[in-house]
């Protein structure tokens, strides 16, 4: 009877966990690596070493290659995402701590941290297009679905500068709270998601008049203000839910996007930092940098199904369907 | 755009170089226009040191008192600046250690300036203060560290960015506290300042039940110092057991000798081995590795803790033009002081300024030479507004009867 009740509980388990086979890459910015983790198994496969001081990682809209920024090395490196062996070095510019690839003609925007600017690569020809000046230490970018708009926080200007892909100019500048972290644009491009990590606050940005529009501020029971430090953001596709990783408050909010209001907090690792959707938008995985591990969560029930112990310091995802 | 680079380039001496080139790269790439153009002009008034007797030759001499700090923070306020049409300059008055800092006050600085960081001894940071009292002027000191100014002597117009020693002295009782370190063996050396670093020390004993089982006053020999070895074996074997060794030496005259020279194996916490600090180079947590590196390629050194608050005073200004959009000083005193104003300073939580005594809230580090090995306020340590007020003097404690 008992070992029954196991073999059902555990068919449930397999149920509840049904994701489509992927692969989730993490860069470790500590370890000089990205570990490889199934997240069906719950397990990391390997760890690879890529360079010093890996941050920002993303795909290609084909899935085919994979770029890993390595900040103290001065340069994006692309990975054959099957074998992950080393193709070549992008042309990033200074301390390249995160990029945002264009879905649509193959251009990576990379923030240049120590040098204050947005350099734009054209990934194929291997080759620099322009670099644009933005405010100091630039960080979180972004581009519109629609591929009409790029958008860079600096952290210490603490503005959103927008830039016109079709010009490669900064038209405007939009002044948010202290230390915006990441941003995202909502699926139909009309909407700029942006933390504020010093504020404890979530921004939202009209992309047509470039001003904030809504803010929500963060509270958690039994955790002090200084604590909630908002970092990645994310929307679904469908514009139902969106999900903010809160830092060293150890949690991810969970918005009603229809009325900005927090639904849940989920308990996650320490120092929650960035975090990815899985390719069917059922799972969520979260890069927790104090606890090296990742969690991953189900969307349907919202809740916290796994961790997954990772390497010293994870710091971004990127999920291979 | 083309007055902000005729100020810029009027002003900024160093780095002309690099605002330039973004000056000209901003024309060509940005469609964006300042409606209007704001100028802030500060001043900074610093008083060289006299020449100090350097124990650890290893350490480099510096010379620059918080200049660098200051420097780099109008460089990065005038690219902010740049896209809102607010523009910040920096007058240097550097003065020798032997000069009158008050004259060069009087002659150059009082009438003509609003804004005011001051890099200065106490006793200079109180007169130049008085001398500012009845003047449209904010101060920003950046040098000192004593609870006297930020108490019966403090004066309205003056915010102080560096932490005070009782906010030092807490930060290191709480981490006592949390390592269960209850005996102190309190060594205090021959200087006035130590002696008010050991005043702070007691406080926060009493403070966190902490016992002080025995004080002892380091009085400098030419053959103590000379043989450390023996010395410093006679002088810490005393009756009572203790957990630490807590030094006081400010001038670092004697306290770098006493780790593992002791008679009882202990570590040595205070103004040496581990210690309470605003800044240290082993600081790399919440963004601060990126400042250390655009400070360490200006400067070709570490940026120390005198550099930090004169970048977090210039910082402070900046923030405060930037969100009130006015430079009038008035305007900008008040918002500082109010619960709007918001400083990111690298160190995991907002900075902001007491309104009761113009001390600059901040987390403190607790560092060892190679190590940073905890940041305070120690988890654990409560308080019903904000946790960065369980350092230092809270404002019922406050004996600064400052205009709120």
């Amino acid at each position: 009877m008992k070992k029954c009740l196991y073999v059902v509980g555990l068919g449930v388990v397999l149920w509840a966990f049904n994701a489509e086979a992927e692969t989730i890459f993490v860069s470790l910015e500590k370890d000089n690596s990205i570990a490889v983790v199934d997240p069906l198994a719950g397990k990391l496969l390997k760890t690879v070493a890529v360079g010093r001081r890996p941050r920002g990682i993303a795909l290609s809209a084909d899935a085919k290659f994979l770029y890993v920024a390595v900040s103290d090395d001065n340069t994006i490196k692309k990975f054959n995402a099957d074998t992950l062996t080393e193709l070549a070095d992008l042309p990033s510019g200074n301390d390249p701590e995160t990029f945002a690839l264009s879905q649509v003609d193959k251009r990576m925007y990379v923030s240049n941290e120590d040098d204050s600017q947005v350099s734009v690569i054209d990934v194929d020809k291997n080759t620099v297009l322009t670099r644009i000046p933005v405010g100091v230490e630039p960080e979180g970018i972004a581009v519109s679905p629609d591929n009409k708009w790029v958008v860079s926080a600096s952290e210490t200007t603490n503005m959103v500068h927008w830039i016109e892909t079709k010009t490669y100019t900064r038209v405007a500048n939009t002044l948010v709270d202290p230390r915006p972290r990441a941003l995202t644009f909502t699926a139909d491009s009309k909407q700029v998601w942006v933390t504020s990590e010093m504020a404890g606050k979530l921004m939202i940005l009209d992309a047509k008049t470039k001003q904030i529009i809504k803010e929500l501020v963060f509270e958690v029971d039994g955790v002090t203000a200084e604590k909630i430090q908002p970092v990645g953001v994310l929307v679904d596709k469908k514009m139902q839910r969106a999900y903010v990783a809160l830092g060293p408050a150890n949690r991810i909010a969970v918005i009603n996007v229809a009325n900005l209001t927090v639904e849940k907090m989920l308990l996650v690792g320490a120092r929650v930092w960035n975090i990815a959707f899985s390719a069917d938008q059922k799972y969520l995985y979260s890069a927790n940098g104090l606890s090296n591990d990742i969690s991953i969560i189900d969307l349907e029930q919202l809740k916290v199904i796994r961790s997954v112990g990772v390497g010293t310091n994870p710091w971004g995802l990127a999920v291979k369907p | 755009m083309y007055f902000i680079k005729q100020c810029g380039y009027l002003w900024l001496t160093v780095f002309t170089g690099l605002s330039l080139l973004f000056g000209t790269q901003v024309d060509a790439k940005s469609t964006v226009k300042p409606a209007s153009l704001l100028t802030v002009n500060i001043a900074m008034l610093a008083q060289l040191d006299k020449p100090a007797i350097n124990l650890l030759t290893i350490d480099p001499m510096v010379l620059d008192k918080g200049e660098l700090g200051a420097e780099l923070a109008i460089q990065e306020n005038n690219i902010t600046g740049e896209f809102i049409g607010q523009s910040f300059a920096l007058k240097k008055f550097i003065v020798p250690a032997n000069a009158n800092a008050e004259t060069v006050f009087n002659e150059h600085i009082a009438g003509k300036f609003n804004y005011l960081v001051t890099l200065l001894s106490p006793e200079k940071t109180l007169a130049i203060a008085d001398l500012a009292q009845h003047q449209a002027m904010l101060i920003l000191d950046a040098a000192t560290v004593d609870d006297s100014l930020r108490n019966t002597a403090c004066r309205d117009s003056v915010l102080h960015l560096l932490p005070s020693r009782a906010m030092r002295a807490d930060a290191l009782g709480q981490y006592a506290v949390k390592k269960r370190w209850h005996r102190w063996f309190l060594v205090v050396g021959a200087e006035p300042a130590d002696q008010l670093f050991a005043d702070a020390l007691k406080r926060t004993a009493k403070r966190f039940n902490i016992k002080i089982v025995a004080e002892k006053q380091w009085s400098h020999t030419f053959d103590a110092r000379k043989t450390a070895q023996a010395e410093i074996d006679v002088f810490t074997q005393i009756e009572d057991e203790y957990d630490v060794l807590v030094v006081a030496d400010e001038q670092n005259l004697f306290g770098e000798y006493l780790d593992y020279r002791t008679w009882s194996p202990r570590p040595i916490i205070g103004t040496q081995g581990l210690s309470p600090v605003a800044w240290h180079p082993t600081h790399d947590l919440w963004g601060a590795s990126q400042i250390q590196k655009r400070f360490k390629i200006q400067a070709g050194r570490w940026m120390n803790e005198q550099d930090y608050a004169a970048y977090l005073a210039i910082r402070a200004l900046g923030e405060a033009v930037t969100r009130t959009h006015s430079i009038a000083w008035q305007a900008l005193r008040n918002f500082m002081l109010s619960d709007k104003f918001v400083l990111q300073g690298y160190k995991g939580s907002a900075l902001s300024f007491r309104a009761w005594d113009g001390q600059l809230r901040q987390p403190i580090l607790l560092a060892a030479p190679r190590s940073l090995v905890a940041v305070a306020p120690i988890e654990g340590f409560l308080h019903p507004k904000t946790e960065l007020d369980t350092l230092g003097y809270d404002a019922p404690e406050s004996l600064c009867k400052r205009k709120e």
